[in-house]
Protein backbone atom coordinates (compact mmCIF):
# COMPACT_ATOMS: atom_id res chain seq x y z
CA UNK A 1 0.00 0.00 0.00
CA UNK A 2 1.73 3.54 -0.96
CA UNK A 3 1.84 6.11 1.26
CA UNK A 4 0.68 10.00 1.29
CA UNK A 5 2.49 12.78 0.84
CA UNK A 6 2.71 13.55 4.46
CA UNK A 7 3.07 9.87 5.48
CA UNK A 8 6.24 10.55 3.40
CA UNK A 9 8.09 13.32 5.00
CA UNK A 10 6.90 11.88 8.31
CA UNK A 11 8.98 8.57 7.31
CA UNK A 12 12.00 10.72 6.22
CA UNK A 13 11.97 12.61 8.97
CA UNK A 14 11.77 9.19 11.69
CA UNK A 15 14.97 7.59 9.35
CA UNK A 16 12.05 5.21 8.07
CA UNK A 17 11.50 3.58 4.69
CA UNK A 18 7.94 3.33 5.45
CA UNK A 19 5.05 4.38 7.78
CA UNK A 20 1.03 3.81 8.43
CA UNK A 21 -1.29 5.78 9.75
CA UNK A 22 -1.94 4.77 13.04
CA UNK A 23 1.61 3.89 14.03
CA UNK A 24 3.30 5.95 16.91
CA UNK A 25 6.98 7.36 15.72
CA UNK A 26 9.48 9.99 16.98
CA UNK A 27 10.41 12.35 13.99
CA UNK A 28 13.32 14.58 13.91
CA UNK A 29 12.05 18.43 13.83
CA UNK A 30 13.00 21.21 11.07
CA UNK A 31 11.37 24.34 13.01
CA UNK A 32 9.44 24.66 16.54
CA UNK A 33 7.74 27.55 16.75
CA UNK A 34 5.90 29.26 19.72
CA UNK A 35 3.88 32.88 20.58
CA UNK A 36 4.16 35.41 23.33
CA UNK A 37 1.07 33.35 24.70
CA UNK A 38 2.44 29.71 24.36
CA UNK A 39 6.04 30.43 24.40
CA UNK A 40 6.39 31.37 28.54
CA UNK A 41 4.27 28.06 29.40
CA UNK A 42 6.95 26.26 27.07
CA UNK A 43 9.82 27.93 28.50
CA UNK A 44 8.25 26.63 32.45
CA UNK A 45 8.18 23.38 30.81
CA UNK A 46 11.23 23.25 29.17
CA UNK A 47 13.40 24.18 33.14
CA UNK A 48 11.64 21.69 34.78
CA UNK A 49 13.17 19.13 32.32
CA UNK A 50 16.38 19.56 33.73
CA UNK A 51 18.16 20.18 30.30
CA UNK A 52 20.53 23.36 30.38
CA UNK A 53 20.54 24.24 26.96
CA UNK A 54 18.17 23.65 23.77
CA UNK A 55 19.25 20.91 21.34
CA UNK A 56 19.62 23.47 18.52
CA UNK A 57 18.75 27.41 19.02
CA UNK A 58 18.83 27.59 15.00
CA UNK A 59 15.41 25.52 14.87
CA UNK A 60 13.80 27.65 17.64
CA UNK A 61 11.74 30.21 15.90
CA UNK A 62 9.89 33.11 18.67
CA UNK A 63 7.52 34.94 17.43
CA UNK A 64 5.67 38.22 19.54
CA UNK A 65 2.67 38.47 17.86
CA UNK A 66 -0.68 38.19 19.69
CA UNK A 67 -0.70 40.76 22.66
CA UNK A 68 1.74 43.24 20.81
CA UNK A 69 2.59 45.73 20.94
CA UNK A 70 1.92 44.96 24.34
CA UNK A 71 -1.64 45.48 25.65
CA UNK A 72 -0.60 45.43 29.22
CA UNK A 73 1.30 45.06 31.77
CA UNK A 74 1.02 41.33 32.29
CA UNK A 75 1.21 40.36 28.22
CA UNK A 76 4.68 42.77 28.82
CA UNK A 77 6.23 40.38 30.97
CA UNK A 78 4.62 37.32 28.85
CA UNK A 79 7.09 39.04 25.96
CA UNK A 80 10.01 39.57 28.54
CA UNK A 81 9.92 35.55 29.51
CA UNK A 82 10.33 34.73 25.31
CA UNK A 83 13.24 37.81 25.16
CA UNK A 84 15.45 36.59 28.29
CA UNK A 85 15.21 33.48 26.87
CA UNK A 86 15.99 33.64 23.84
CA UNK A 87 18.97 35.56 24.88
CA UNK A 88 20.04 33.20 27.20
CA UNK A 89 19.76 30.18 24.42
CA UNK A 90 21.17 32.08 21.80
CA UNK A 91 17.84 32.11 19.94
CA UNK A 92 18.74 34.31 16.70
CA UNK A 93 15.56 33.55 15.11
CA UNK A 94 13.25 36.13 18.33
CA UNK A 95 11.24 38.45 16.14
CA UNK A 96 9.88 41.40 18.13
CA UNK A 97 7.37 44.21 17.51
CA UNK A 98 8.80 46.03 14.91
CA UNK A 99 11.19 43.01 13.42
CA UNK A 100 7.59 40.96 13.31
CA UNK A 101 4.21 39.94 12.25
CA UNK A 102 2.03 37.53 12.79
CA UNK A 103 3.86 34.13 12.64
CA UNK A 104 2.26 32.50 10.08
CA UNK A 105 2.89 35.33 7.85
CA UNK A 106 6.03 35.97 9.38
CA UNK A 107 7.77 32.21 8.45
CA UNK A 108 7.32 31.64 4.99
CA UNK A 109 8.11 35.69 4.25
CA UNK A 110 11.11 35.17 5.92
CA UNK A 111 11.63 31.75 4.05
CA UNK A 112 11.53 30.03 7.66
CA UNK A 113 9.98 27.24 5.96
CA UNK A 114 10.84 25.04 2.68
CA UNK A 115 8.91 22.09 1.11
CA UNK A 116 9.56 18.84 2.92
CA UNK A 117 9.98 20.04 6.18
CA UNK A 118 8.78 18.95 9.62
CA UNK A 119 7.50 22.16 11.77
CA UNK A 120 5.97 22.22 15.01
CA UNK A 121 4.30 25.29 16.32
CA UNK A 122 2.28 26.26 19.88
CA UNK A 123 -0.17 27.35 17.84
CA UNK A 124 -2.75 25.95 16.10
CA UNK A 125 -2.57 27.65 13.15
CA UNK A 126 0.98 26.58 12.37
CA UNK A 127 -0.98 24.01 9.53
CA UNK A 128 -0.46 26.85 7.27
CA UNK A 129 3.01 25.94 5.74
CA UNK A 130 1.36 22.66 4.26
CA UNK A 131 0.69 25.47 1.86
CA UNK A 132 4.49 25.38 0.68
CA UNK A 133 4.73 21.31 0.77
CA UNK A 134 5.62 21.18 4.24
CA UNK A 135 4.53 18.66 7.19
CA UNK A 136 3.49 21.59 9.84
CA UNK A 137 1.21 20.89 13.15
CA UNK A 138 0.00 22.51 15.98
CA UNK A 139 0.88 21.37 19.19
CA UNK A 140 0.83 22.25 22.85
CA UNK A 141 3.69 24.08 25.06
CA UNK A 142 4.69 21.13 26.44
CA UNK A 143 5.58 19.69 23.24
CA UNK A 144 7.26 22.32 22.18
CA UNK A 145 9.55 22.56 25.29
CA UNK A 146 10.14 18.99 24.24
CA UNK A 147 11.02 19.81 20.79
CA UNK A 148 13.13 22.55 22.21
CA UNK A 149 15.16 19.85 24.52
CA UNK A 150 15.49 16.71 22.21
CA UNK A 151 14.97 18.48 18.32
CA UNK A 152 12.48 16.08 18.11
CA UNK A 153 8.42 15.22 18.24
CA UNK A 154 6.62 12.14 18.52
CA UNK A 155 3.52 11.68 16.45
CA UNK A 156 0.69 8.82 15.35
CA UNK A 157 0.55 9.04 11.52
CA UNK A 158 -2.14 10.28 10.04
CA UNK A 159 -4.75 8.65 7.44
CA UNK A 160 -6.17 11.43 4.94
CA UNK A 161 -8.92 12.86 3.20
CA UNK A 162 -7.82 13.59 0.19
CA UNK A 163 -9.83 16.62 -2.12
CA UNK A 164 -9.27 16.69 -5.78
CA UNK A 165 -9.73 19.99 -6.98
CA UNK A 166 -10.54 20.82 -10.79
CA UNK A 167 -11.18 24.14 -12.39
CA UNK A 168 -10.39 28.22 -11.38
CA UNK A 169 -11.73 30.77 -8.87
CA UNK A 170 -14.38 33.24 -10.24
CA UNK A 171 -13.79 36.98 -10.02
CA UNK A 172 -13.97 38.23 -6.14
CA UNK A 173 -13.64 34.23 -5.32
CA UNK A 174 -10.72 33.28 -3.15
CA UNK A 175 -8.49 30.74 -0.92
CA UNK A 176 -10.79 31.65 1.44
CA UNK A 177 -14.46 31.30 0.42
CA UNK A 178 -12.50 27.51 -0.74
CA UNK A 179 -11.81 26.74 2.95
CA UNK A 180 -15.13 28.00 4.02
CA UNK A 181 -16.76 25.51 1.38
CA UNK A 182 -14.63 22.95 2.31
CA UNK A 183 -15.24 23.43 6.20
CA UNK A 184 -19.34 23.68 5.34
CA UNK A 185 -19.05 20.70 3.42
CA UNK A 186 -17.76 17.92 5.68
CA UNK A 187 -17.75 19.96 9.05
CA UNK A 188 -14.92 21.14 12.17
CA UNK A 189 -14.42 17.16 12.42
CA UNK A 190 -14.45 16.38 8.94
CA UNK A 191 -10.96 15.89 9.08
CA UNK A 192 -9.93 15.24 12.77
CA UNK A 193 -6.42 13.80 13.51
CA UNK A 194 -6.65 13.28 9.63
CA UNK A 195 -4.44 14.99 6.75
CA UNK A 196 -6.46 17.36 4.20
CA UNK A 197 -3.93 16.51 1.38
CA UNK A 198 -5.23 18.79 -1.86
CA UNK A 199 -4.55 18.20 -5.24
CA UNK A 200 -5.06 18.02 -8.84
CA UNK A 201 -5.40 20.74 -12.12
CA UNK A 202 -7.14 22.94 -9.70
CA UNK A 203 -4.20 23.72 -7.35
CA UNK A 204 -2.02 25.20 -10.07
CA UNK A 205 -4.59 27.55 -10.46
CA UNK A 206 -4.81 28.97 -6.92
CA UNK A 207 -2.08 31.69 -5.30
CA UNK A 208 0.90 30.65 -3.22
CA UNK A 209 -1.22 32.81 -0.98
CA UNK A 210 -4.46 31.83 -1.24
CA UNK A 211 -3.09 27.81 -0.63
CA UNK A 212 -1.76 29.54 2.75
CA UNK A 213 -5.18 30.54 3.36
CA UNK A 214 -6.95 27.15 2.88
CA UNK A 215 -3.60 25.43 4.56
CA UNK A 216 -4.37 27.66 7.45
CA UNK A 217 -7.66 27.03 8.10
CA UNK A 218 -7.53 23.03 7.97
CA UNK A 219 -6.96 22.78 11.79
CA UNK A 220 -10.80 24.45 11.80
CA UNK A 221 -12.13 20.87 10.15
CA UNK A 222 -10.18 19.19 13.43
CA UNK A 223 -7.25 18.42 11.01
CA UNK A 224 -3.90 17.79 11.81
CA UNK A 225 -2.40 19.40 8.86
CA UNK A 226 -2.98 20.21 5.06
CA UNK A 227 -1.04 20.42 2.52
CA UNK A 228 -0.18 21.03 -0.98
CA UNK A 229 1.90 19.15 -3.65
CA UNK A 230 5.03 21.13 -4.73
CA UNK A 231 4.52 22.90 -8.25
CA UNK A 232 6.49 25.70 -10.00
CA UNK A 233 4.99 28.58 -8.44
CA UNK A 234 5.79 26.76 -4.80
CA UNK A 235 9.50 26.40 -6.14
CA UNK A 236 9.19 30.06 -7.55
CA UNK A 237 7.91 31.32 -3.95
CA UNK A 238 10.67 29.44 -1.86
CA UNK A 239 13.38 30.79 -3.99
CA UNK A 240 11.78 34.26 -3.68
CA UNK A 241 11.82 34.04 -0.02
CA UNK A 242 15.15 32.53 0.36
CA UNK A 243 14.50 29.51 1.84
CA UNK A 244 16.86 26.42 2.33
CA UNK A 245 16.65 23.90 -0.46
CA UNK A 246 13.34 22.12 -1.12
CA UNK A 247 12.69 18.40 -0.43
CA UNK A 248 9.58 17.40 -2.62
CA UNK A 249 7.26 14.65 -1.95
CA UNK A 250 4.64 13.20 -3.54
CA UNK A 251 1.56 11.30 -2.78
CA UNK A 252 1.82 7.56 -4.04
CA UNK A 253 -0.26 6.62 -6.64
CA UNK A 254 -1.70 3.93 -4.79
CA UNK A 255 -2.04 5.61 -1.61
CA UNK A 256 -5.11 4.80 0.12
CA UNK A 257 -7.52 7.89 1.60
CA UNK A 258 -10.26 7.65 3.98
CA UNK A 259 -12.64 9.69 2.24
CA UNK A 260 -11.85 11.73 -1.33
CA UNK A 261 -13.93 14.57 -2.06
CA UNK A 262 -13.76 16.40 -5.95
CA UNK A 263 -14.19 20.08 -5.54
CA UNK A 264 -14.64 22.45 -8.64
CA UNK A 265 -12.91 25.59 -7.98
CA UNK A 266 -15.51 27.65 -10.74
CA UNK A 267 -18.46 26.24 -8.69
CA UNK A 268 -17.94 28.12 -5.46
CA UNK A 269 -19.18 31.67 -4.71
CA UNK A 270 -18.07 34.59 -1.88
CA UNK A 271 -19.20 32.47 1.10
CA UNK A 272 -19.60 33.27 4.67
CA UNK A 273 -19.33 31.25 8.01
CA UNK A 274 -22.00 32.23 10.56
CA UNK A 275 -21.47 32.45 14.36
CA UNK A 276 -20.29 30.48 16.21
CA UNK A 277 -18.88 27.31 14.11
CA UNK A 278 -16.60 27.75 10.99
CA UNK A 279 -18.95 25.17 9.46
CA UNK A 280 -22.19 27.47 9.46
CA UNK A 281 -21.49 28.73 5.91
CA UNK A 282 -23.80 30.33 3.76
CA UNK A 283 -23.54 31.66 0.47
CA UNK A 284 -24.92 35.03 -0.82
CA UNK A 285 -28.43 33.47 -2.05
CA UNK A 286 -29.14 32.58 1.70
CA UNK A 287 -27.69 35.62 3.50
CA UNK A 288 -30.30 38.16 4.01
CA UNK A 289 -29.36 42.04 5.58
CA UNK A 290 -27.31 41.61 8.67
CA UNK A 291 -25.99 44.81 9.47
CA UNK A 292 -22.47 45.03 11.11
CA UNK A 293 -20.60 47.26 13.74
CA UNK A 294 -16.92 46.29 12.65
CA UNK A 295 -14.95 44.93 9.74
CA UNK A 296 -11.62 43.42 10.31
CA UNK A 297 -9.25 42.70 7.53
CA UNK A 298 -5.93 40.83 8.27
CA UNK A 299 -4.58 37.38 10.31
CA UNK A 300 -2.23 34.53 9.72
CA UNK A 301 -4.83 33.47 7.32
CA UNK A 302 -5.83 36.66 5.42
CA UNK A 303 -3.11 39.58 6.18
CA UNK A 304 -0.74 39.13 3.60
CA UNK A 305 -0.56 41.48 0.64
CA UNK A 306 -2.77 39.95 -1.87
CA UNK A 307 -5.48 40.30 0.76
CA UNK A 308 -4.86 43.54 1.54
CA UNK A 309 -4.95 44.41 -2.42
CA UNK A 310 -8.06 42.12 -3.35
CA UNK A 311 -9.60 44.98 -0.64
CA UNK A 312 -8.42 47.93 -1.53
CA UNK A 313 -9.79 47.27 -5.06
CA UNK A 314 -13.18 47.68 -3.67
CA UNK A 315 -12.65 50.33 -1.08
CA UNK A 316 -10.78 52.75 -3.71
CA UNK A 317 -12.43 55.58 -4.09
CA UNK A 318 -14.99 54.31 -1.41
CA UNK A 319 -16.22 55.11 1.91
CA UNK A 320 -16.78 52.64 5.07
CA UNK A 321 -20.40 52.93 6.30
CA UNK A 322 -20.61 55.30 9.23
CA UNK A 323 -22.49 52.51 11.12
CA UNK A 324 -19.21 50.55 11.49
CA UNK A 325 -15.55 50.78 12.44
CA UNK A 326 -13.28 49.01 10.28
CA UNK A 327 -9.55 47.86 11.01
CA UNK A 328 -6.69 46.81 8.20
CA UNK A 329 -3.84 44.86 9.94
CA UNK A 330 -1.05 44.01 6.92
CA UNK A 331 0.32 40.94 8.60
CA UNK A 332 3.96 41.57 8.86
CA UNK A 333 6.62 44.43 8.75
CA UNK A 334 7.34 43.85 5.24
CA UNK A 335 3.48 43.41 4.11
CA UNK A 336 3.25 46.84 5.28
CA UNK A 337 6.04 48.55 4.17
CA UNK A 338 4.72 46.48 0.48
CA UNK A 339 1.11 48.26 1.03
CA UNK A 340 2.43 51.65 1.48
CA UNK A 341 4.32 51.46 -1.85
CA UNK A 342 1.29 49.94 -3.77
CA UNK A 343 -0.91 52.91 -1.97
CA UNK A 344 -2.78 50.24 -0.20
CA UNK A 345 -2.51 51.94 2.85
CA UNK A 346 -3.60 55.15 1.54
CA UNK A 347 -6.91 53.86 -0.41
CA UNK A 348 -7.70 51.74 3.50
CA UNK A 349 -6.98 55.75 5.54
CA UNK A 350 -9.06 57.76 3.26
CA UNK A 351 -11.99 55.00 3.03
CA UNK A 352 -12.33 55.60 6.78
CA UNK A 353 -10.16 52.82 8.25
CA UNK A 354 -8.16 52.42 10.58
CA UNK A 355 -4.85 51.05 9.45
CA UNK A 356 -2.94 48.38 12.87
CA UNK A 357 0.97 47.42 13.11
CA UNK A 358 0.98 43.80 12.97
CA UNK A 359 -0.77 42.06 15.59
CA UNK A 360 -3.80 38.81 16.28
CA UNK A 361 -5.18 41.55 18.09
CA UNK A 362 -8.76 41.32 17.28
CA UNK A 363 -8.75 37.66 15.92
CA UNK A 364 -8.46 36.49 19.42
CA UNK A 365 -10.25 39.25 20.93
CA UNK A 366 -7.21 40.16 22.57
CA UNK A 367 -7.10 44.24 21.63
CA UNK A 368 -6.77 46.56 18.61
CA UNK A 369 -10.98 45.89 18.41
CA UNK A 370 -12.08 44.27 20.85
CA UNK A 371 -16.65 43.42 20.27
CA UNK A 372 -18.97 45.31 23.07
CA UNK A 373 -22.41 42.46 23.59
CA UNK A 374 -24.37 42.62 20.55
CA UNK A 375 -21.84 43.66 18.05
CA UNK A 376 -21.61 41.94 15.12
CA UNK A 377 -18.02 41.97 12.74
CA UNK A 378 -16.87 40.21 9.78
CA UNK A 379 -13.55 39.31 9.74
CA UNK A 380 -10.95 37.63 7.47
CA UNK A 381 -10.32 35.41 10.54
CA UNK A 382 -10.40 31.84 11.26
CA UNK A 383 -13.02 31.56 14.13
CA UNK A 384 -16.40 32.67 15.04
CA UNK A 385 -16.39 30.80 18.85
CA UNK A 386 -18.26 32.60 21.22
CA UNK A 387 -16.54 35.25 22.65
CA UNK A 388 -13.37 34.88 20.15
CA UNK A 389 -13.63 38.84 19.46
CA UNK A 390 -14.91 39.60 22.89
CA UNK A 391 -18.10 39.75 24.61
CA UNK A 392 -20.03 36.37 24.97
CA UNK A 393 -22.51 37.78 23.46
CA UNK A 394 -20.85 39.12 20.33
CA UNK A 395 -20.51 38.05 16.79
CA UNK A 396 -17.85 36.72 14.05
CA UNK A 397 -19.32 36.25 10.64
CA UNK A 398 -16.01 34.86 8.71
CA UNK A 399 -15.43 35.75 5.10
CA UNK A 400 -12.69 36.48 2.56
CA UNK A 401 -11.32 40.06 2.06
CA UNK A 402 -13.36 41.14 -0.85
CA UNK A 403 -16.71 39.86 1.01
CA UNK A 404 -14.98 42.16 4.04
CA UNK A 405 -14.65 45.15 2.04
CA UNK A 406 -17.71 45.20 0.82
CA UNK A 407 -19.79 44.79 3.92
CA UNK A 408 -17.59 47.98 5.20
CA UNK A 409 -18.86 50.03 2.31
CA UNK A 410 -22.31 48.71 2.84
CA UNK A 411 -22.85 48.18 6.38
CA UNK A 412 -24.01 44.94 6.07
CA UNK A 413 -22.41 41.76 5.38
CA UNK A 414 -22.27 42.08 1.23
CA UNK A 415 -21.53 40.56 -1.96
CA UNK A 416 -18.13 42.22 -3.89
CA UNK A 417 -20.12 41.36 -6.85
CA UNK A 418 -22.74 43.50 -5.68
CA UNK A 419 -20.64 46.55 -4.82
CA UNK A 420 -18.79 45.94 -7.90
CA UNK A 421 -21.61 45.45 -10.44
CA UNK B 1 -5.82 5.35 38.10
CA UNK B 2 -9.39 5.51 39.61
CA UNK B 3 -11.46 8.71 39.65
CA UNK B 4 -15.07 9.50 41.03
CA UNK B 5 -16.74 12.46 41.16
CA UNK B 6 -20.11 14.15 40.23
CA UNK B 7 -20.77 15.14 36.61
CA UNK B 8 -21.17 17.91 35.10
CA UNK B 9 -22.18 17.94 31.23
CA UNK B 10 -21.48 20.14 28.25
CA UNK B 11 -22.46 19.42 24.63
CA UNK B 12 -20.90 19.67 21.21
CA UNK B 13 -17.13 21.51 20.14
CA UNK B 14 -16.78 23.01 23.28
CA UNK B 15 -13.99 24.68 21.87
CA UNK B 16 -10.81 26.15 23.73
CA UNK B 17 -11.90 30.03 23.87
CA UNK B 18 -14.86 29.38 25.99
CA UNK B 19 -12.72 26.94 28.21
CA UNK B 20 -10.68 29.78 28.71
CA UNK B 21 -11.19 33.08 26.92
CA UNK B 22 -8.16 34.61 25.45
CA UNK B 23 -8.91 37.57 27.14
CA UNK B 24 -7.12 36.21 30.24
CA UNK B 25 -4.61 34.65 28.31
CA UNK B 26 -2.07 37.64 29.02
CA UNK B 27 -1.00 35.13 32.56
CA UNK B 28 -0.20 31.52 32.79
CA UNK B 29 -0.71 31.27 36.21
CA UNK B 30 -2.80 28.23 36.80
CA UNK B 31 -5.19 29.52 39.72
CA UNK B 32 -6.04 32.76 37.96
CA UNK B 33 -6.88 30.67 34.89
CA UNK B 34 -9.23 28.51 36.60
CA UNK B 35 -10.59 31.46 38.45
CA UNK B 36 -12.20 32.06 34.15
CA UNK B 37 -12.79 28.60 33.23
CA UNK B 38 -15.90 27.64 31.27
CA UNK B 39 -16.89 31.47 32.00
CA UNK B 40 -18.50 32.10 28.68
CA UNK B 41 -20.32 28.93 28.24
CA UNK B 42 -21.48 28.24 31.97
CA UNK B 43 -20.59 31.43 34.46
CA UNK B 44 -22.20 29.15 36.82
CA UNK B 45 -19.19 26.60 36.64
CA UNK B 46 -16.82 28.60 38.69
CA UNK B 47 -19.34 28.04 41.58
CA UNK B 48 -20.39 24.94 40.94
CA UNK B 49 -17.38 23.07 40.29
CA UNK B 50 -15.76 20.38 43.15
CA UNK B 51 -12.45 19.01 43.40
CA UNK B 52 -12.69 15.45 42.15
CA UNK B 53 -16.11 16.48 39.92
CA UNK B 54 -15.64 15.01 36.22
CA UNK B 55 -16.68 16.58 32.91
CA UNK B 56 -18.60 15.10 30.48
CA UNK B 57 -19.07 16.38 26.77
CA UNK B 58 -19.82 15.37 23.62
CA UNK B 59 -17.74 15.84 20.13
CA UNK B 60 -14.68 17.19 19.27
CA UNK B 61 -13.81 18.75 23.01
CA UNK B 62 -11.37 21.31 23.13
CA UNK B 63 -11.68 22.22 19.65
CA UNK B 64 -9.84 25.57 18.39
CA UNK B 65 -6.40 27.06 19.42
CA UNK B 66 -3.49 25.14 20.86
CA UNK B 67 -3.35 27.18 24.30
CA UNK B 68 -2.42 24.66 27.03
CA UNK B 69 -4.10 27.02 29.58
CA UNK B 70 -7.50 25.51 28.80
CA UNK B 71 -6.43 21.84 30.11
CA UNK B 72 -4.19 23.69 32.97
CA UNK B 73 -7.53 25.90 33.69
CA UNK B 74 -9.63 22.32 33.70
CA UNK B 75 -7.27 20.81 35.99
CA UNK B 76 -6.81 23.91 38.76
CA UNK B 77 -10.70 23.81 38.75
CA UNK B 78 -10.53 20.84 40.47
CA UNK B 79 -11.73 18.29 37.74
CA UNK B 80 -10.33 15.04 37.91
CA UNK B 81 -11.43 13.55 34.78
CA UNK B 82 -12.54 14.81 31.43
CA UNK B 83 -15.04 12.15 29.33
CA UNK B 84 -15.90 13.07 25.74
CA UNK B 85 -17.25 11.63 22.59
CA UNK B 86 -14.50 12.73 21.12
CA UNK B 87 -11.73 15.08 21.37
CA UNK B 88 -9.87 17.49 19.27
CA UNK B 89 -6.47 16.20 18.51
CA UNK B 90 -4.29 19.13 20.53
CA UNK B 91 -6.19 19.09 22.99
CA UNK B 92 -5.93 15.33 23.83
CA UNK B 93 -2.21 15.55 23.65
CA UNK B 94 -1.54 19.18 25.85
CA UNK B 95 -4.51 17.33 28.47
CA UNK B 96 -2.37 14.46 28.99
CA UNK B 97 1.32 16.39 28.30
CA UNK B 98 -0.04 18.41 31.60
CA UNK B 99 -1.56 15.47 33.24
CA UNK B 100 -5.22 15.59 33.23
CA UNK B 101 -6.95 12.37 32.64
CA UNK B 102 -9.11 12.18 29.53
CA UNK B 103 -11.25 9.59 28.13
CA UNK B 104 -13.29 8.67 24.76
CA UNK B 105 -16.29 6.74 25.85
CA UNK B 106 -19.12 7.79 23.24
CA UNK B 107 -21.73 5.34 25.38
CA UNK B 108 -20.53 6.89 28.83
CA UNK B 109 -21.04 10.56 26.91
CA UNK B 110 -24.41 9.59 25.69
CA UNK B 111 -25.77 7.81 28.78
CA UNK B 112 -24.49 9.78 32.10
CA UNK B 113 -26.56 12.73 32.87
CA UNK B 114 -25.59 15.94 35.11
CA UNK B 115 -25.35 14.99 38.25
CA UNK B 116 -24.75 11.80 38.58
CA UNK B 117 -21.90 10.33 40.30
CA UNK B 118 -19.54 8.48 38.45
CA UNK B 119 -16.52 5.98 39.32
CA UNK B 120 -14.01 5.55 36.49
CA UNK B 121 -10.83 3.23 36.36
CA UNK B 122 -8.70 3.62 33.68
CA UNK B 123 -6.31 1.21 33.95
CA UNK B 124 -9.30 -1.34 33.52
CA UNK B 125 -11.29 0.34 30.98
CA UNK B 126 -14.32 0.65 33.18
CA UNK B 127 -16.96 3.78 33.80
CA UNK B 128 -19.54 3.43 36.24
CA UNK B 129 -22.66 5.06 36.93
CA UNK B 130 -23.05 4.79 40.38
CA UNK B 131 -26.39 6.89 40.55
CA UNK B 132 -28.14 4.54 37.69
CA UNK B 133 -26.11 1.66 37.69
CA UNK B 134 -24.64 1.12 34.22
CA UNK B 135 -21.25 0.53 33.19
CA UNK B 136 -19.30 1.35 30.58
CA UNK B 137 -16.28 -0.63 28.65
CA UNK B 138 -13.13 2.27 27.36
CA UNK B 139 -9.54 1.27 25.93
CA UNK B 140 -7.51 1.36 28.78
CA UNK B 141 -4.55 3.44 28.29
CA UNK B 142 -1.35 2.29 27.05
CA UNK B 143 1.29 2.25 30.10
CA UNK B 144 3.46 5.15 28.85
CA UNK B 145 0.21 7.34 28.72
CA UNK B 146 -0.69 6.17 32.61
CA UNK B 147 2.88 6.95 33.61
CA UNK B 148 2.98 10.52 32.23
CA UNK B 149 -0.82 11.14 33.65
CA UNK B 150 0.35 9.73 37.22
CA UNK B 151 3.70 11.59 37.07
CA UNK B 152 1.38 14.42 36.58
CA UNK B 153 2.35 15.22 33.25
CA UNK B 154 5.25 14.57 30.57
CA UNK B 155 7.54 17.20 32.05
CA UNK B 156 7.46 15.60 35.59
CA UNK B 157 7.79 11.82 33.71
CA UNK B 158 10.69 13.11 31.97
CA UNK B 159 12.61 14.57 34.64
CA UNK B 160 11.93 11.53 36.53
CA UNK B 161 13.32 8.95 34.14
CA UNK B 162 9.69 7.54 33.21
CA UNK B 163 9.83 8.28 30.03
Amino acid sequence: MGMTMTQKILAAHAGADRVAAGQLILASLDRILGNDITAPVAVRAFSGMGTPAVSDPEKIVLVMDHFVPNKDIKAAEQCCICRDFSREQGIRHFYDAGRAGIEHALLPEQGLVTAGDVVIGADSHTCTYGALGAFSTGIGSTDMAFGMASGKGWFRVPSAVRFHLTGSLRRFVSGKDVILHIIGKIGVEGARYRSMEFDGDGVSALSVSDRLCIANMAIEAGAKNGIFPVDEQTLAYLSAHGAAEPRIFKADADAQYDAEYEIDLSEIGPTVAFPHLPENTKTFSEIGNIPVQQVVIGSCTNGRLEDLRAAAEILKGRHCAESLRVIVIPATQQTYLDAMDEGLLRIFVESGAVVSAPTCGPCLGGHMGVLAAGERAVATTNRNFVGRMGHPESEVYLASPAVAAASAVTGRITSPEEVMA
Amino acid sequence: MKYEGNIIRYGDNVDTDVIIPARYLNTSDERELAAHCMEDLDPAFRSRVRKGDILIAGQNFGCGSSREHAPIAIKASGISLVIAKSFARIFYRTAINIGLAIIECPEAAEAVSDGDRVEADLDRGVIRDLTTGQEFRTEPFPPFIQQIISAGGLVRAFSEGKI
